[in-house]
This record gives structure tokens, C-alpha cells and sequence, in this order.
């Protein structure tokens, strides 16, 4: 132990200095323009993959148009996969709070994963855009100043869904969805519209893919209609067996745009068409901003067209551009730029919306049935509004004014 | 509760099970002859269902696709048992579970490089897409009755080879007294290379037909090791008897625990207590049934060396 060892601990230290000087270095030019740290959850493995990767093009496409900057900022984005999973998410989130010091916070596809990492973000004052998931528990009592919903409020999907069904005269059906917080939100939102009888309500495990099980069990119940909310693979999957086991004779499918958007159109194809689904947003949705994006997209991504989990991250882009610009420019001013969030005040590809005091849109739903393009490709088309101006049935609970 | 969702039920589980045994015959077998645990056989079932699902989707054919993926699968096993699993041999349980888990997460990262993190999806066959009218009122999914015709040709491939061929002789020697088989001039290690790849390929076979029914991702090796490992436990260490009739009983548990007994939960409880409970109560299932034939028969059912 007496004797240093032969490679001299001079050259490490040498590269600590080094870095240190880079830290010194960086920290100067950081103090001078601020960039704008914005954290992305991109769930690009685990149940919701397929909806991740829809997601992921979409932040991209915004990030690309806006040159990466908002508001005319310069902007490190902080990305990581959470995999579906809250407990890594949190962990992530936690870091990126921690080590990375994030201003504005945008992501996670599915509500467990926004219900576990919300708390976090609401700590530290982190304005949280959810791009995706609008789960009920942030709808009402547990509101949140820095949480903005910004693309809908889970039940409002299934209320539209629900609306559609009792339209149609539908008189029996039966119900599924994962077991996880949406799935509850969705089948209790098909039910606030829908007065036919539910025979029966299926809850399956969250990532599920076999449904040999359930479509027994629809079978045996001999319902008219069915009301699946299974998105990304397990929808995907749940198409196929139902196809498959020859019940689509007898029992017609409905649907939230969830499951029935372009993730899950590629991959089942042809046994789709004529599926009626609801969204708050159609890739034929006439707005300027909408064309602009859909064209900029398919031009981007080899004649794809987005699905709404795309335009929803899309637009989290421009309402952060947005909101950075309103607030003059200074991310780190919190308030300023909730407040500047909250008049949503920008081009969203669904055309103008407002929040209600709970930050949770008050926006159209609309009726859609997958058919064919003027190039014989299956995709979705828009037919009419379900629900004009429609909010969420949480937002009196919420103690935001 | 009718007659036919009994049975359609029954066929569903049976499916799953026999599936379970292709996984854990080759399992069991290993473990039964080399005392090897190899935790790296759900890897071999990943392969398998990743390839065929390439394969199918460049040739067009489903035969080209089982038949590339089994090749395959083997020629990766091979390199598995010459790289890896030879040093471990005469090494303990735990070195041997450390190695192999060291083996799963390699796999999943290579898988991750090359298809990405997210799902691949394994088409159905176009001609197996629709459904068969097996009794009137019971169209039941044609690829099903595929896995199940598939699934039971192979266990009696299987069962013909090992009880009545020469080489299931020496292999059946292996699993139940090792020294004494050495010592009539049974070349175990050499037996044991033909075994491990046979089970490399039973998996790749599994894999092969499950993928366009289970998502074909990272980490769905691990997800049906545990049944598998279950169904090995439950059959007895070693024996392939013992492992199918194992996996028929887990096959069909899992599908009563998942079926019918949230049927009668909903039958009494409101449905959002039983979503809860539902689920929680097919998952004990599976384990449940070990635990009841382990009080009984603490070896297995049909250990090979009892």
C-alpha cells in the first residue's frame, strides 16, 4: 500500500478537472439563455407500446416543425421509456425532477402511470401536459393547478361511445375493458349514456392478449352489441379472436376511437370495416391546423396516417410552444406559465376548445366508422358530432376556480 | 351456465396446457437427466416465436415459418450448450440459475436490438383466420384447433419416443438413476446434448405457434416460464408423463380460475369488487393446485426418480 501504483492517479484527476471546468463552462452558458428542460415519457415498450410509438412520432413532428425550440427558446428534452409501468415511472420521473431539474412535464400513455407519477410532479410544481391519459381521479376532488389534461377526460371518450350506442337502439350488451383505472373510468362513462341493459361487465388483466376466456363467456351471454375498451395490442388481438371465433355474425362491436384508431387499422386490416368508433379528433377533421398536420405527417412518416394518440402529442407540443411564448419566454416563472397553459390559446389539430376549472377540455366528439380512401386504404372517416361542447362530469367536484 | 361454454372453455384450457407441455417437456427432461436447471428455456420460446414471426412475414408461409424457427432455435441452442451450459454441468443449482438468468436478460437485449422494444405482431394464418362449427352453436377459432391437434401430435411423438424407442430407454435411465445408468454404459452427457436440443426445439415450436395468439415482445419467455416451472414441479422432475398430464390440469385450472370463477363472483358481488378479487383469485389458482398436490405427493406426480 506504500507504493502509488504504477498508472498515477495524475491522468484521472487531470480528466476531473477537466469535466469540472466543462460543468463550470456549461452552468456559464446555461445561466445566460436558460434552455427550457421539457421531460417526455415515451411508453415505447410494455402494454401500451404500439400507442407510445403513435405518440412518440407525434412529439417528434412538433419538436422537428418548431426548429426544437418553443417559444423561441432553446429546449433539452429529457426522454425515457416508462414502459407502462408505475413503478418504473416514477422512478424516472423522480430523476428527471432530481438530476435533470425539468420545467414542463409530458407523456405517460396510460392512467395508472399518470395517477402514480402525478403527486411527484404536483410537489415540485411542475406543470404535467398529459398527452394521453385523463384520468378521473385528477378530474375532481384531487384536481390539480399544475396538471392540464390537454386532450380529454377519460370517461368523456365512453360518454360519446355510450351516446352513439343508445342512438342506435342497441338493447343488450355487454362490457370489457382492462382492469386498471381507464378501464374503470371508460366502462363507467359508456354507462352515464347508455339505458339499454349491460348483461354483463368483464374486466380483464392489463396487457392481456388471450381472450379465449372472455369470448366464451359473450358467447354464452347472447348480447346484440359489445363495448370493448382494449387499447393498443390487447385491442388488436381482442379484433382478431372475436373474428375469429365467429361471433362478429351476431354481435356488433363498439367502440372508442382507442381501439379502433391506426395503431390497431394495420394491423387487423380488412375485418375492421365498418366499425363505429367516437373521438374527440379525426384525421379528416376540417381545420387548418388539422390539414397542416396531417399532411406534414404522411409526408413524414411514408404516407401513414396519424392516429389520435399522434395529433394528441402533436398538440401537447404546440400548447407548450404556446404557453412558453405567452409567459414571456421564462419556463422557470411556473405560475406564468399555467396561467398561460390554461387559455389554450393556440392552432390545436381539433380546432378550439377551452378548459373547464379542473384543466380538462370542453370540447366536440365525434362519430367515425373505418372505411376505405380514395386509395383503397382502410382507414377511418368522420360522419357527425356526437357531443357538441361536452365536459367532463368530474369538474364541480374540483375545488379550482 | 350452458354446455357449450363448459366445453369451450375446456378446449381453451386444454390448448393453453398443451402448449405449456411442449415447454415443459423439454424442461423437465433437462432437469430430470443433467440436474441443469435452465432458466434460458423461456429465451429458446422467445426465439422461436420472434422468428417464425419474421419468417411468416417474409415467405408468406406458415410452414416455412414453424419449420425456419425451429431450425433456427436449435442452431442457437447448440451455441448455448458449447458456449455455456457445458461448464455448468458439474456446478450447483444456484451457479446454474445465476449463469441462465444472465442468459434471459442477454436475450431480451439482443431481441430489443434487433426488433425494438415494441411487440411484433405474428400474423394468423389466412386460411386459419375464421371459425370451424364443431357442434352446433360452438363455431370454435380454426388456428386453436390447429395448436390443440399440434400440440397433442408432438406430446405423442413424444410419449412413443421416450417409452418406446431405444434411445427413451437410455434417457429414461438417465433421468432416474443417473450413476447406475453410466455404469451400465449409457453415455448420459452425450444423450443429454440430443435432449437439451430437443427441448430447445419444443420450445421454438411452442413459440412458434403461440405468437399470433400471445404478443410476440421482450420478456414473453419469462411471463411462461413460471407456469412452466409449475407444471414441472407438479409432474415430477424428469418425467414426460408426468409433465403432460401436469400441464393439462394447469392449463385447465388457469382457464376455470379465469372463466368461471369471475362468473360467480359477478353472480353475487357488485362487478367493480369483483374485477378486483377476479383476477387475484385465478392467479392463486395455478399455485393453489401445486400446493394441493405437493401435500400429497411431495415428489411430483409422477417423479422419475421416486
Amino acid at each position: 500500500m506504500s507504493h502509488p501504483s504504477p498508472k498515477s492517479p495524475a491522468l484521472p484527476r487531470t480528466l476531473l478537472s477537466l469535466l469540472l471546468c466543462g460543468a463550470a463552462l456549461g452552468g456559464a452558458a446555461s445561466a445566460m439563455a436558460a434552455p427550457v428542460k421539457v421531460g417526455l415519457a415515451l411508453d415505447i415498450s410494455g402494454p401500451f407500446a404500439a400507442l407510445g410509438a403513435e405518440a412518440r412520432d407525434g412529439f417528434a413532428l412538433g419538436i422537428k416543425q418548431l426548429g426544437g425550440k418553443l417559444g423561441g427558446q432553446d429546449v433539452e428534452f429529457v426522454q425515457a421509456d416508462m414502459a407502462g409501468s408505475p413503478d418504473q415511472a416514477k422512478q424516472l420521473v423522480d430523476r428527471m425532477i432530481q438530476r435533470d431539474k425539468i420545467d414542463i412535464f409530458s407523456g405517460p400513455i396510460g392512467s395508472n402511470v399518470a395517477l402514480a407519477v402525478g403527486p411527484t410532479l404536483f410537489n415540485a410544481k411542475v406543470p404535467y401536459l398529459s398527452a394521453n391519459a385523463g384520468p378521473s381521479q385528477f378530474a375532481g376532488a384531487q384536481c390539480n393547478a399544475y396538471f392540464f389534461g390537454t386532450a380529454y377526460q377519460n370517461d368523456q371518450f365512453h360518454e360519446a361511445a355510450g351516446k352513439f350506442a343508445q342512438d342506435r337502439g342497441f338493447k343488450k350488451t355487454v362490457l370489457i375493458a382492462p382492469n386498471y383505472p381507464a378501464g374503470k373510468d371508460a366502462l363507467g362513462g359508456f354507462k352515464r349514456q347508455f339505458k339499454g341493459q349491460v348483461a354483463d361487465e368483464l374486466y380483464t388483466k392489463l396487457g392481456q392478449i388471450d381472450y379465449a376466456a372472455e369470448l366464451a363467456q359473450l358467447r354464452a351471454a347472447k348480447p346484440d352489441s359489445i363495448y370493448f375498451f382494449l387499447p393498443g395490442a390487447m385491442g388488436i388481438n381482442f379484433i382478431k379472436q372475436f373474428v375469429g371465433a365467429g361471433l362478429s355474425k351476431d354481435i356488433t362491436l363498439v367502440t372508442s376511437g382507442f381501439s379502433a384508431d391506426e395503431d390497431v387499422i394495420g394491423a387487423v386490416g380488412e375485418p375492421m370495416l365498418g366499425l363505429f368508433n367516437t373521438s374527440h379528433w379525426a384525421h379528416d377533421l376540417d381545420n387548418a391546423a388539422n390539414k397542416a398536420f396531417v399532411a406534414a405527417f404522411r409526408k413524414e412518416y411514408n404516407g401513414r396516417y396519424p392516429s389520435v394518440y399522434a395529433a394528441q402529442a402533436y398538440d401537447a407540443i404546440l400548447a407548450m410552444d404556446a404557453a412558453v411564448k405567452q409567459s414571456g419566454g421564462n419556463a422557470q416563472n411556473r405560475e406564468a406559465v399555467v396561467a398561460a397553459l390554461k387559455k389554450a390559446n393556440y392552432a390545436s389539430t381539433r380546432g378550439s376548445f377551452k378548459y373547464a376549472n379542473n384543466h380538462y377540455p370542453v370540447e366536440n366528439f365525434y362519430l367515425r366508422v373505418i372505411g376505405k380512401d380514395a386509395q383503397g386504404k382502410v382507414t377511418n372517416k368522420l360522419i357527425n358530432t356526437v357531443l357538441t361542447n361536452y365536459g367532463d362530469s368530474y369538474a364541480d367536484k374540483c375545488p379550482l376556480k | 351456465m350452458s354446455g357449450i361454454l363448459v366445453l369451450e372453455q375446456l378446449l381453451n384450457g386444454l390448448g393453453y396446457g398443451l402448449m405449456l407441455f411442449l415447454l415443459a417437456a423439454g424442461l423437465t427432461l433437462v432437469f430430470g437427466i443433467m440436474d441443469v436447471l435452465n432458466l434460458a428455456h423461456g429465451s429458446l420460446f422467445m426465439s422461436g416465436a420472434y422468428v417464425a414471426a419474421e419468417a411468416h412475414t417474409r415467405t408468406g408461409s406458415f410452414t416455412a415459418a414453424i419449420v425456419i424457427a425451429v431450425a433456427v432455435t436449435v442452431v442457437v441452442a447448440l451455441l448455448l450448450e458449447v458456449l455455456l451450459m457445458r461448464r455448468l454441468y458439474t456446478r450447483d443449482h444456484l451457479a446454474q440459475v445465476l449463469a441462465t438468468f444472465g442468459v434471459i436478460l442477454v436475450a431480451d437485449d439482443i431481441v430489443k436490438m434487433a426488433w425494438g422494444p415494441s411487440p411484433v405482431m405474428a400474423p394468423t394464418p389466412a386460411a386459419l383466420s375464421g371459425p370451424i362449427e364443431l357442434v352446433d352453436g360452438l363455431p370454435y377459432p380454426s388456428y386453436r384447433l390447429v395448436i390443440l391437434a399440434g400440440g397433442l401430435l408432438v406430446a405423442l411423438a413424444l410419449y412413443l419416443l421416450v417409452n418406446h424407442t431405444r434411445i427413451g430407454m437410455r434417457v429414461r435411465a438417465g433421468a432416474s438413476d443417473r450413476p447406475m445408468a453410466e455404469l451400465m454404459g449409457v453415455r448420459v452427457g452425450r444423450i443429454f446434448n440430443g435432449v437439451f436440443l430437443l427441448g430447445a426445439a419444443l420450445a421454438a415450436l411452442a413459440g412458434a405457434l403461440m405468437g399470433p395468439i400471445v404478443a410476440v415482445q421482450v420478456g414473453m419467455g419469462e411471463a411462461i416460464l413460471i407456469p412452466a416451472l409449475v407444471v414441472l414441479v407438479i409432474g415430477g422432475i424428469g418425467s414426460v408423463r408426468g409433465a403432460f398430464v401436469a400441464a393439462l390440469m394447469v392449463g385447465v385450472v388457469d382457464t376455470i380460475g379465469r372463466a368461471f370463477v369471475p362468473m360467480l363472483l359477478r353472480a353475487t358481488l357488485p362487478p367493480a369488487t369483483a374485477a378486483d378479487l377476479g383476477p387475484l383469485f385465478a392467479e392463486v389458482a395455478m399455485y393453489a393446485l401445486m400446493v394441493i398436490v405437493l401435500i400429497f405427493r411431495p415428489s411430483g406426480l409422477f417423479s422419475a426418480r421416486s
